[in-house]
């Protein structure tokens, strides 16, 4: 007995003796978290309270909530707020579409589809090619003169014996935002569409044999397993692409241009904070701080809802 | 009859697919065909037929922009900022799984907040903090806070729990291993599967991002691809040409389509890995 406690406790020793080489471990990433990630942070969080107009040139003085009571009250921060939403909302719609739909041909018990392997790698293809160049790409084909685009429809009305008049994609109000929603689908649903199979693949087999056994029809188990056991996956494709579609930025920050009539439908809320807190002659740090704060606000209250709806619904 | 009907539409199902496929990959059609054709060609009809004007295209691109500058400034700081990124985090997830110490619990929550914060959300603060370290126009704030990826790290720690058995730890100990020393010989070869994914996944992150850069740097011989490439939203010379934007696109996007190629197995399940989280 008591040899054994003697063990025990130099057992014990030990492991805490290693344990303490822990902090070596995670040391380098605390040290660089703390300066680049949680000190950028807290530092927006204290410009949002003052006047700052350029960070470190001039007097800035403390204004509360100033800014906030500002961005509230600013009709073109909400405007931006709401074309966000709205271009995301347009895109996350097809994206999510296509991909479910995908998912459901692939998964399907009776037609068996061959060739997962080689559709995931294609429609997984223009997600891979930075924004800056999906931008260029899509910005000159869809040309409202010259552009490929048009001459491609234009060629099949004339077969049809019909004649096209040009669309300006990009140049309209009507038409330019959900161009950027469409090309952000065109860049995103084999992403969705990925991660949704990758939910279907992880259910056990056992589930769709029993089920066969049943002599249940293909719908029945389709509702009854895939979909149930995929809703997780569903729920965090929906959450992930709501914060990135909030932060929307490359595209149309790069599709639009500032003197075209449409680019007051296209700003986005990132465009705005980017307004204020980085183009020159508009710099007013202070200002740009509470709209990063205001956008975070909104993401988080937006998921909080997302994860609440979701969970309420399975009870 | 049954059986007609059930082969139409899977034959239907089949062109559904390929559709989507050629929709996917057309937009890359054009753009090859388009940038061997000079700018009056483009402007006046369309064609798959790939005309002879590849070398003034090239000499216009050039004359503009020198885009292997620019890949070469990216790779300056995708290839540090990935390797950086994988090392350590692996190091602070094998810390996180393996030993038991005051605050493990707190940056294991620190690592699930910042996991959900918007990238934008420090932008400002971020830029402040290099003014005033004199980082501006440096890779130094591209690269080194990669060392502190809290998406990596969380993904490493989940598979250190479920692949690294902690007796072969024990065992290394009792035969004398330093912690640092099994860390490199033992847990790293274990680990190397999902470092690759991480490491891949973190080079595109790295090669394609454009905001960070663009705030950082304005210097033009600095210029990553990414921020290189936006240049041609100001320039109206390069616009009244369409063969040379189509061509420097093309130019821009044949890396990362040679890395996709090499490694598409270990970039789809990476994105799988990333949905099924336990």
């Amino acid at each position: 007995m008591k040899k054994g406690m003697v063990i025990d406790m130099k057992k014990k020793k030990g492991m805490k003796n290693y344990d303490r080489a822990g902090y070596l471990f995670v040391l380098p990433f605390v040290v660089v978290f703390l300066i680049f990630s949680v000190y950028p942070v807290l530092r927006t969080l204290y410009l949002s309270f003052t006047n700052t107009k350029i960070a470190g040139i001039g007097n800035a003085s403390w204004v509360w909530f100033d800014n906030y009571v500002r961005v509230v009250t600013d009709k073109f921060f909400w405007r931006a707020l709401w074309n966000t939403v709205r271009i995301w909302g347009v895109n996350i719609v097809m994206q999510l579409g296509i991909a479910f739909l995908l998912m459901m041909v692939f998964s399907d018990i009776k037609y068996k589809m061959k060739g997962l392997g080689f559709f995931r790698v294609i429609f997984y293809l223009p997600n891979l090619i930075a924004a800056t160049s999906v931008a260029f790409l899509f910005k000159t084909l869809l040309d409202w003169r010259y552009g490929t685009f048009n001459q491609l429809i234009s060629e099949i009305y004339k077969l049809l014996g019909m004649s096209y008049n040009p669309i300006d994609w990009l140049g309209t109000a009507t038409y330019a935002g959900n161009t950027i929603a469409v090309i952000q689908t065109w860049m995103w649903f084999g992403n969705s569409f990925i991660m949704l199979m990758a939910g279907v693949q992880g259910i056990s087999k056992d589930y769709f044999e029993a089920a066969a056994i049943d002599g249940a029809g293909r719908w029945t188990v389709f509702g009854k397993i895939t979909l149930p056991l995929i809703k997780p996956i569903l729920l965090y494709v929906a959450i992930t692409s709501l914060i990135g579609g909030l932060q929307m930025f490359d595209l149309p920050y790069l599709m639009s241009d500032k003197a075209s009539a449409s680019y007051n439908s296209v700003q986005t809320v990132v465009m705005y904070l980017y307004k204020f807190g980085f183009e020159t002659g508009t710099t007013q740090t202070g200002y740009a701080s509470a709209i990063a704060y205001m956008i975070f606000l909104i993401i988080l209250t937006v998921s909080i809802i997302q994860l609440k709806l979701f969970n309420g619904k399975e009870k | 009859m049954n059986n007609i009907g059930f082969h139409i539409k899977k034959s239907i199902l089949y062109i559904f697919l390929i559709g989507l496929g050629v929709v996917c990959l057309v937009p890359f059609l054009l753009m090859m065909v388009n940038a061997t054709r000079s700018g009056v060609e483009i402007t006046r009809s369309f064609t798959l037929i790939p005309s002879s004007h590849l070398k003034e295209n090239w000499d216009t691109v050039f004359e503009f922009f020198d885009l292997f500058r620019g890949m070469w400034n990216s790779l300056l700081v995708a290839i540090p900022a990935t390797l950086l990124s994988v090392y350590f985090s692996a190091l602070t997830a094998y810390g996180l799984a393996m030993y038991k110490f005051k605050g493990n619990k707190l940056i294991f929550t620190m690592i699930l907040v910042f996991m959900m914060i918007p990238g934008q959300l420090g932008l400002i603060g971020f830029y402040n903090l290099c003014t005033k370290l004199h980082l501006v126009n440096s890779y130094i704030p591209l690269i080194i806070p990669a060392i502190a990826s809290p998406g990596t790290v969380f993904f490493l720690r989940q598979y250190v729990m479920s692949a690294l058995p902690p007796a072969l730890i024990e065992a290394a100990r009792i035969d004398g291993a330093g912690e640092l020393y099994s860390f490199h010989r033992i847990v790293l070869p274990i680990m190397s599967p999902a470092l690759a994914t991480m490491g891949i996944m973190g080079f595109i992150g790295n090669w394609n991002s454009y905001l960070t850069p663009m705030i950082i740097l304005n210097k033009n011989d600095k210029f990553t691809l990414p921020v290189m490439m936006a240049t041609m939203r100001a320039s109206t010379d390069i616009q009244s040409e369409q063969g040379a934007i189509y061509l420097a696109v093309a130019i821009s996007i044949i890396p990362i389509l040679l890395v996709f190629c090499f490694f598409s197995k270990y970039i789809i399940s990476s994105i799988s890995a990333g949905s099924v989280k336990e």
